[in-house]
């Protein structure tokens, strides 16, 4: 194996958070940071290219090359976990930028009580309600530790949205729900759709309180604090799976890279693959890695930043042993322990519009919402459900395949043929349901990562294994989300002239009822390194320094200790900020436990 | 080595048209077309001459040609999927193919050993002389195979050959965007997303990606396997 000379930071992976990381060292400080990617090299201009559904949308060539390495999936320990074998509900990006770049770019904050989740369920239910397997924690900080971060996040990628709480003010078009903001966004919020305006009129007729979605593709020309000046977004609609041609969402290689290529003591390497930390008597000494071209290498370094995907992040404290592996039989160990996935549902209802909605106009995150239930939010005593969640709806984006073939039940026989086609033809671009549902996934007790003993990866390393289920709260959720749902769709049809079909629920793919991995759900995986007061309670402390090894940091979702109502990308960089803020000003002042 | 196959259609079969980036590579083709041949021939990379046209006989009962307009014989939609399986997807260059194979429950997907270039050459086996069938048998051999992974699959590359980007061989000339009024990718709509808010987009000409750009766009199936 070759070793190479020190360096004082090395950072595991190339994605949002390893290079907001690296570039928040490399501005700061003079330490000497090398970034390590499995994937490609990226750049803007890759992306012109890349107006391609076949490529992009059904055959992910943005992704990660699954036949590598993928996760496992089993419901409970007793049964048996199979492999992932192509992507579908998730779709982890690789190369410069990793999953940042083809991010859809919808950039909510947590709400306030999020990371005071547990204290919060104590005080509003009698213990009675609360699920004996439930495992939620706080979140070693609250609102006011973390809103200064999500400020700096959106003013980096210049989010455009409106304030719905402005130091407590509360504002009409903006989420009034939300956790008191000390800014308002930085930009405008989106131009509206046709279907973002229907939606908007449905949920105000309802009593809702709607606003367009913040999102990270530019809604207007953008120069953030460090200089980086983006163009407005054009509404192309090739943004969720693609790179952005023109540099209008927020991505790693337009908001980051530009600034880490000009500095001396910043090193990319792309086509690296970490296989281990190399750890001894508490400290990380540096990571082992194969390069693009196979050969064993050693990088010795004083700080190792683990800053992969959640489930990279996970497995690679597990492959490298540091830590102890969670025990879901004895409830011992923390690594790999509360491991969540967004919460999503809807209605079943077909909306026929009058009109073409001229879907193949749209940005990324480009789209209504309404906070009216989430959290504790008007809930429902007859749903039985201890939180609830956000509705959105409006988004555009339609491809023409992934678009094509909707139509309304009774209009053909089968899926094929001349019958068919002419429904589909006439219904193209005219459909579209109620809104849909993002929600929190409490953590529980069975719901945990490990290793997989039987499957491995192309080095021979064991694979992750997820081990996740829904359980009878997420499925009434479910339920709750579906009767609202249902109830705006008939909102939206009144105020629109939509005709409305109900179609039965089995149909519509949201009812399955337990976890599945053929069907896309949402990339947003969290948890399995969580954030705990102490080490009984977390993996990384709250400045997300791994307890046992005070040099190594890991950050990300993987941190989480459950899954909020909504995307975790603000939230996940939030803290990524925060973790740079205590690194650079603390630790390298004084390297050691931080808490 | 392997005896080149040819898919051999009427010229005019694909609406008269076919774009040069259908064929890269194939110039005897333009020729054909500027000597008003009788018949085109179109080398194959995946099928043979037998497969394709049975595959071309399921990809018209899927989308067929009709009152309604172009269907999969004009889109040339088996050209699409010959390329797909010839290339990193129909070899499942991308899938995690690790064994052991085990069975699982559906929430799993598909968990077969088979890549798509085998469930195809198993499932046209099945099918027997089917390209030599009457459209309403067809349509009933075609029902019988409903459920299978093989009759969702080619379904499925059906709509994909009936709507990609010409770049992959499908939608020759675009015949199936302008079934459905996609303008093909434009960079930029920002001025007229308000304006065309509840008001039907202009039929426009659509334009390809390899037109927008005006050079040659590399598709992922061309990947060396």
């Amino acid at each position: 194996m070759e070793r190479l000379k020190p360096v004082d930071v090395v950072v595991i992976g190339g994605g949002f958070t390893g290079l907001l990381m690296a570039k928040e060292l490399a501005t700061r400080t003079s330490v000497s940071v090398v970034v390590l990617e499995r994937g490609p090299d990226r750049q803007l201009l890759d992306y012109m290219d890349d107006m391609d559904e076949v490529d992009f949308s059904l055959r992910f060539r943005m992704m990660q090359n699954i036949s590598e390495e993928t996760v496992t999936h089993r419901h409970t320990t007793a049964n048996r976990a199979v492999p992932v074998r192509e992507w579908g509900h998730v779709r982890l990006g690789t190369g410069t930028g990793g999953s940042g770049e083809h991010w859809t770019g919808v950039a909510n904050r947590y709400p306030e009580d999020t990371f005071i989740i547990k204290s919060a369920l104590k005080e509003r239910f009698p213990a009675s309600r609360i699920p004996a397997d439930l495992s939620v924690q706080d979140w070693t900080l609250t609102w006011k530790d973390i809103e200064p971060f999500y400020t700096r996040v959106e003013e980096m990628m210049g989010i455009g949205g409106k304030a719905g709480n402005l130091q407590g003010r509360r504002i009409d078009g903006g989420n009034v729900f939300e956790g008191p903001r000390s800014k308002e966004y930085p930009v405008r919020p989106h131009l509206q759709s046709y279907a973002m305006t229907v939606f908007e009129k449905a949920a105000r007729e309802l009593g809702y309180h709607p606003y367009i979605n913040p999102a990270a593709t530019l809604p207007a020309d953008y120069t953030n604090p460090d200089g980086i000046s983006r163009p407005a977004c054009q509404y192309c609609s090739y943004c969720m799976l693609y790179g952005c041609m023109i540099g209008a969402k927020a991505q790693p290689t337009n908001l980051l890279l530009p600034i880490l290529k000009e500095k001396k003591t910043f090193t990319l390497r792309n086509g690296c693959w970490v296989r281990k930390i190399v750890h001894r008597d508490g400290r990380a000494e540096g990571v082992e890695y194969r390069d693009e071209n196979g050969r064993e290498i050693f990088q010795p370094a004083s700080v190792v930043v683990q800053a992969t995907f959640t489930s990279g992040n996970v497995r690679s404290l597990l492959l490298s042993k540091i830590g102890t592996p969670y025990d879901p039989a004895t409830g011992r160990g923390t690594l790999g322990k509360n491991f969540t996935h967004q919460m999503s549902g809807g209605g079943n209802a077909l909306l026929v519009y009058p009109t073409k909605l001229n879907a193949f106009m749209a940005a990324g995150g480009q789209g209504m919402a309404f906070s009216d239930f989430d959290g504790f939010n008007q809930l429902d005593p007859d749903a039985n459900i201890l939180r609830g969640g956000t509705f959105t709806g409006g988004g555009g984006g339609g491809h023409p395949i992934a678009s094509f073939g909707t139509t309304p039940p009774g209009t053909s026989a089968r899926n094929w043929g001349s019958a068919w086609k002419q429904a589909a033809i006439e219904h193209n671009d005219r459909t579209g349901g109620g809104p849909g549902f993002s929600a929190e996934h409490l953590s529980y007790r069975h719901n945990f990562l490990d290793l997989d003993p039987t499957y491995t990866d192309k080095w021979g390393d064991p694979l992750l294994r997820t081990t996740i289920d829904w359980t009878d709260h997420e499925r009434r959720m479910r339920d709750f989300s579906a009767k609202i749902s249902d109830r705006m769709a008939e909102e939206m049809a009144r105020v629109s002239g939509a005709k409305i079909h109900h179609r039965p629920a089995a149909t519509t793919g949201r009812r399955s009822g337990r976890y599945q991995t053929a069907a896309y759900a949402t990339t947003h995986l969290h948890g399995g390194a969580i954030m705990g007061d102490t080490p009984a309670d977390g993996v990384v402390n709250t400045y997300l320094q791994h307890w046992d090894v005070p040099n190594l940091f890991v950050i990300g979702a993987s941190a989480f200790p459950h899954a909020g109502p909504t995307n975790p990308t603000m939230t996940a960089l939030a803290l990524t900020f925060r973790s740079a803020d205590a690194l650079i000003e603390r630790y390298l002042k004084n390297p050691g436990k931080l808490v | 080595m392997k005896r080149r196959e040819f898919l051999i259609l009427p010229a005019r079969t694909l609406g008269g048209y076919l774009l040069a980036s259908t064929l890269a590579g194939e110039p005897f083709l333009a020729q054909a077309q500027q000597a008003k041949a009788p018949d085109i021939k179109i080398p194959l990379k995946f099928f043979t001459a037998p497969e394709a046209a049975v595959v071309s006989a399921m990809t018209e009962r899927i989308f067929p040609t009709d009152a309604n307009g172009a269907g999969a014989r004009e889109a040339g939609v088996v050209i699409f999927i010959d390329r797909q399986l010839a290339g990193p997807y129909g070899h499942d260059k991308y899938r995690y193919t690790k064994g052991p194979w085990v069975e699982s429950i559906p929430e799993h997907g598909y968990q077969g050993q088979s890549n798509p270039r085998q469930i195809y050459r198993e499932g046209i086996i099945q099918l027997g002389n089917f390209a030599a069938l009457g459209a309403a048998e067809q349509d009933q051999a075609l029902i019988a195979i409903e459920k299978t992974t093989f009759f969702q699959m080619v379904r499925t590359h059906t709509l994909e050959g009936m709507f990609c980007d010409p770049l992959h061989g499908g939608n020759a000339d675009m015949v199936g965007w302008r079934l459905i009024g996609y303008p093909g990718p434009v960079m930029a709509y920002r001025h007229e997303i308000e304006k065309y808010r509840g008001v039907p987009y202009p039929k426009v000409e659509p334009q390809s990606l390899e037109q927008l750009l005006g050079r040659k766009v590399p598709a992922w199936e061309d990947e060396p396997v």
